[in-house]
């Protein structure tokens, strides 16, 4: 139904548009475990902006620290990158993205990392709308810490070496919403074709983009029985749609059988769709409130509801707010800086 | 009675936000306006409104204006402070009062002004209820003015200045005044001896904060992002820059080239500032201790990831339930190495407003030059009291930008290139800024863990090396830093060290410790950590070097005996902390304590003899010291 990217004619049909082959946005080889589900998020990320045709000089990494803020070495390393520190990405990615206020940050943080110490930085960095993807590769335990429980861990979960977790969980999609994020979505690492439709949906955004991504400890949280695990997102996936992406200037062919009320077409900044089809009960992401009861209805029934939860693409950026200049801030030299020689009279003579 | 002419002190008791800034900075300022040298010092409690609060001003021909620890004049306009404030006069002074306050007065060595301050607001019936306490502080103004002849034109002159030339709060402030003026033209005969006299002393000056004067340097070093999270005593140098970045950087365009924050702590505000530090632009951030204690882990991270920014430290005691409005110099030996593990800090130590704004452009020039964090160590004093200042002064350098990489020096290179190469000895790599598009731009930052290409690794022996090149950085760091400032005497047998706001305590206290004692003295006040050579010559050059600083524990004292074990004889310590701007007097009596008349190596008891032999005219030192502490006491 999606009219797929073709090459350019003329070129190697493994180049993209960006005249890039996939190996452009490769990363070096993963230190993660073995199916571990971060690795299939990494892969779809590079498929994502390959299939974009987004140069990798244009975005900028950052995470924080855990498992999946390691992450980021495994894609893209002709990109910038900032390994910053425990539940303090935001703020890095919110000053970074002055110097260059074109480029997007692709961020990676965990459920610790965000839920836990970061949940001050995560929820200001929503409220203002910095312009990046914020993917939370979500899995309810500590991994590099062997084991401990996350706070996005279900209450009652059994670990091996903590016993049972005595806390309620926080939900990361309903934290971003009412802090006024502008695009929430939830996906499951053993969806990757979600993962990578929503990816593509979210790098299209002009905005803070949240992507809460049940991502699979396989070493420390993999029992049947535990809500992050791959057997039991499998078994309890409530995909609110299909969800298709449409770049820009492609032209939206749908199949012949949907029927109207069964589609959706959203409206993204840059000019591209995303088309949600088989809505259950016509679910329309650009309202709040039904985001919300969508949220904790799937919450309280324990339900992995995945999908574009809420959408807002007209909200202005951090750095749209600021008017500045259209040669990027860090291409900027004395000239453009230091006041002129004249000023500083002025300035002394407005002290008493 | 002998006349006092431009030489005494007055202070005034006051409530806390009951508007009597804008008296005392009126004052301060008509007086300054008027050529003779003064300072104000605003000594207040933490507390919006109604805790006691005092503001002393000290006037002195001769340019020594430290704070004053005795009080020649004293304004009592605090019922909660009165008897206190009575007690504080010096004998021979003068005591102005609000006559509302029905307290007994024991004094009869000092004149005494009752002023009616309540009925005459009442009388001028164009003020607004709710303004009479507010411009009733004139009163006092009108007053003192009359009885010690501040020049009205210049506290019109403060007033238009204070209200930025709005007419109607001039003229209904001014109204008071000159009713405080005829109040006591009518009812008060003259029976103290302090008179003020015009000079040419401060004509080539002019008079603000060091917030304000760091806020303007750093926009003058081409600031490009600020992100700062509100406290006292650092909040004002944001918000100065906020205030001024319009009109310094105001483009035909009016595009912006600059960026202000207000971050959710000082984590994220030091964050944001390294995230736009390692993006190519000119960040900042400003706080105060209990801040920079919140910045540790970042502050390690931009060390060991070499990113520069600069963070402004004013200091004061803390934490936030301790003595949160006084002035401090005790984030010293915290900041030096702050952040996990070995971390070596840059720091730059403003002793003058001129300085605050050097340094505001400097620390830019210094932060990019070497890819480190600097802190600049200024104080509660120095950032908010206003100071008497050489104007400021263009930046005499272009902007250094450091080694910095963009496509097409990295075309030249053909993309051979390592983020954490030592490539030129110095121990200072290159960088690229993200946003470079060359296709070899690119690295991924982390801490230590790292080779010279920014590869992961962990392994120990590039470990060692990397550690090994940022200690050779700290050490190519001494060519960028600012001189230290020396004074030499003629004669002089004593070396002083000191650092920050208390230049003008310690100028004094040469000068007491000369004209009392005879002991002559050479003062190099340190500008920057680390040192330089100048800093060693000094200490070979002297027998006793006094380490004078505002904080308990000696902590400059401390960072020189680790940096030169082989003098540590040489050192003493005089350490003094009770949160007020420092005064001669603790400077001189501190330096009395321990100074050797004798050479070095002599015992310490055969030295306190020789030092009673130095006997003052007056008093001995330790005399000194006792009447110091007990009028302190009294004070509080």
């Amino acid at each position: 139904m999606v009219t797929e990217t073709l090459p350019m004619a003329g070129a190697p049909s493994n180049l993209n548009k960006a005249g890039l082959a996939k190996n452009d946005y490769r990363g070096n080889p993963t230190t993660l475990c073995q199916g571990c589900g971060h690795n299939s998020i990494s892969n779809q990320i590079i498929s994502a902006l390959y299939e974009m045709d987004i140069v990798p000089e244009d975005v900028l990494k950052f995470s924080g620290i855990g498992c999946s803020s390691k992450s980021p070495t495994y894609f893209l390393n002709r990109t910038f990158g900032f390994n910053s520190l425990h539940g303090r990405m935001p703020s890095i990615a919110t000053g970074a993205l002055f110097g260059n206020a074109q480029m997007r940050g692709i961020a990676v943080s965990g459920d610790g990392d965000t839920a836990s110490i970061g949940m001050g930085q995560f929820k200001h960095v929503m409220r203002r709308n910095v312009n990046m993807i914020y993917i939370i590769e979500n899995n309810g335990v500590y991994g590099l810490t062997k084991g401990q429980f996350s706070a996005t861990a279900e209450k009652g979960l059994q670990l091996k070496k903590q016993g049972e977790n005595p806390y309620m969980p926080v939900d990361i999609c309903m934290e971003a919403i009412i802090s006024n994020a502008t695009f929430v979505a939830r996906s499951f690492a053993g969806n990757p074709k979600q993962v990578k439709e929503l990816l593509k949906a979210a790098l299209s955004h002009h905005g803070i983009a949240v992507l809460d991504i049940i991502s699979p400890c396989v070493t420390f949280n993999d029992q049947a029985t535990a809500y992050h695990s791959y057997a039991w997102g499998k078994e309890h996936e409530q995909p609110l749609h299909e969800i298709s992406y449409i770049p820009p200037r492609n032209e939206i062919m749908l199949e012949r059988e949907m029927e109207a009320g069964e589609i959706r077409e959203v409206a993204l900044h840059d000019g591209s769709h995303v088309i949600l089809k088989n809505l259950e009960k016509g679910y329309d992401p650009t309202n709040k409130e039904e985001a919300l009861r969508v949220s904790n209805e799937s919450a309280q029934n324990n339900w992995l509801l995945t999908g574009l939860i809420y959408v807002n693409p007209e909200k202005p950026t951090l750095t749209d707010t600021f008017n500045l200049v259209d040669t990027p801030m860090s291409r900027l030299t004395e000239t453009d800086l230091r006041p002129d020689k004249s000023m500083i009279e002025k300035v002394n003579a407005l002290m008493f | 009675m002998n006349k006092k002419v431009n030489d005494f002190s007055i202070t005034i008791g006051t409530k806390n936000g009951s508007g009597s800034q804008t008296a005392n900075n009126t004052i301060l300022r008509a007086i300054f306006k008027m050529g003779i040298p003064v300072s104000g010092k605003n000594l207040f409690p933490s507390n919006i409104q109604g805790l006691p609060t005092w503001y002393t001003i000290r006037v002195n021909k001769d340019g020594f204006i430290a704070r004053q620890t005795t009080n020649d004049i004293v304004i009592a306009i605090n019922p909660d402070s009165f008897a206190k404030d009575l007690a504080s006069v010096s004998a021979g002074g003068a005591f102005f009062y609000s006559d509302d306050i029905k307290l007994g007065i024991n004094r009869t060595d000092i004149a005494i002004y009752p002023l009616p301050i309540k009925s005459l607001v009442r009388a001028d019936t164009t003020i607004p209820s709710d303004f009479r306490d507010l411009v009733g502080n004139m009163i006092y103004v009108g007053a003192l003015a009359h009885m010690i002849n501040i020049d009205l034109e210049t506290i019109h002159t403060a007033l238009s200045f204070h209200f930025k030339g709005k007419q109607k709060p001039i003229d209904m402030n001014f109204n008071m005044v000159k009713a405080g003026v005829e109040y006591a033209k009518n009812n008060f005969e003259k029976k103290d001896p302090f008179y003020l006299e015009a000079m040419d002393a401060t004509k080539d000056l002019i008079m603000t904060d060091g917030n304000t004067a760091a806020a303007i340097g750093s926009i003058f070093g081409g600031v490009q992002f600020t992100a700062w999270y509100p406290i006292t005593p650092a909040s004002s140098l944001a918000e100065s820059v906020i205030d001024y970045l319009p009109m310094l950087r105001k483009r035909e365009d009016g595009k912006k080239t600059y960026a202000v924050i207000q971050a959710e702590d000082e984590l994220a505000a030091l964050g944001m500032a390294i995230g736009a530090g390692w993006s190519g632009l000119r960040a900042m951030t400003s706080s105060s201790g209990p801040g920079i204690s919140l910045m540790t882990e970042f502050a390690g991270l931009a060390y060991y990831a070499e990113v520069p920014v600069v963070v402004w430290d004013i200091q004061r005691i803390g934490p936030s339930t301790g003595l949160p409005t006084r002035t401090s110099q005790a984030d010293l030996t915290f900041v030096y190495s702050i952040g996990h593990g070995d971390t070596q800090s840059i720091i730059l130590l403003p002793g003058t407003l001129d300085e605050c704004f050097e340094f505001g452009w400097k620390s830019f020039d210094i932060a990019e030059r070497l890819q480190t964090p600097v802190f600049v160590l200024s104080d509660l004093d120095i950032g908010m009291n206003q100071w008497m200042s050489k104007p400021f002064q263009y930046p005499d350098a272009p902007m250094d930008r450091g080694k910095v990489l963009w496509e097409k020096d990295l075309e030249e290179l053909k993309g051979n290139w390592g983020r954490y190469l030592d490539k030129d000895g110095d121990g200072i790599p290159y960088r690229t800024i993200p946003g470079n598009k060359h296709p070899t731009s690119a690295y991924f930052t982390r801490g230590t863990g790292h080779d010279e290409y920014a590869r992961y690794t962990e392994d120990s022996d590039v470990y060692m090396r990397n550690m090994e090149r940022l200690k050779k950085k700290f050490e190519s760091a001494k060519n960028f830093m600012p001189k230290p400032v020396l004074r030499e005497v003629k004669g002089a047998d004593m070396g002083i060290v000191a650092f920050g706001s208390t230049e003008n305590a310690i100028l004094e206290a040469q000068h007491l410790l000369d004209k009392e004692y005879g002991i002559k003295s050479d003062f190099l006040r340190l500008r920057a950590l680390p040192f330089t050579d100048e800093v060693t010559k000094f200490i070979e050059a002297h027998d006793q070097i006094m380490i004078v600083e505002q904080n308990r524990d000696g902590q400059m004292y401390k960072i020189l005996l680790a940096e030169y074990p082989q003098y540590a004889m040489k050192f003493k310590s005089v350490a003094f902390h009770d949160g007020l701007p420092a005064s001669a007097t603790w400077v001189r009596d501190g330096i009395l304590e321990k100074y050797q008349k004798a050479k070095s190596g002599k015992q310490k008891a055969e030295v306190k003899k020789t030092a009673k032999v130095v006997k003052p005219k007056t008093k001995s030192s330790k005399e000194a010291v006792t009447k110091k502490k007990s009028t302190a006491k009294k004070k509080k």
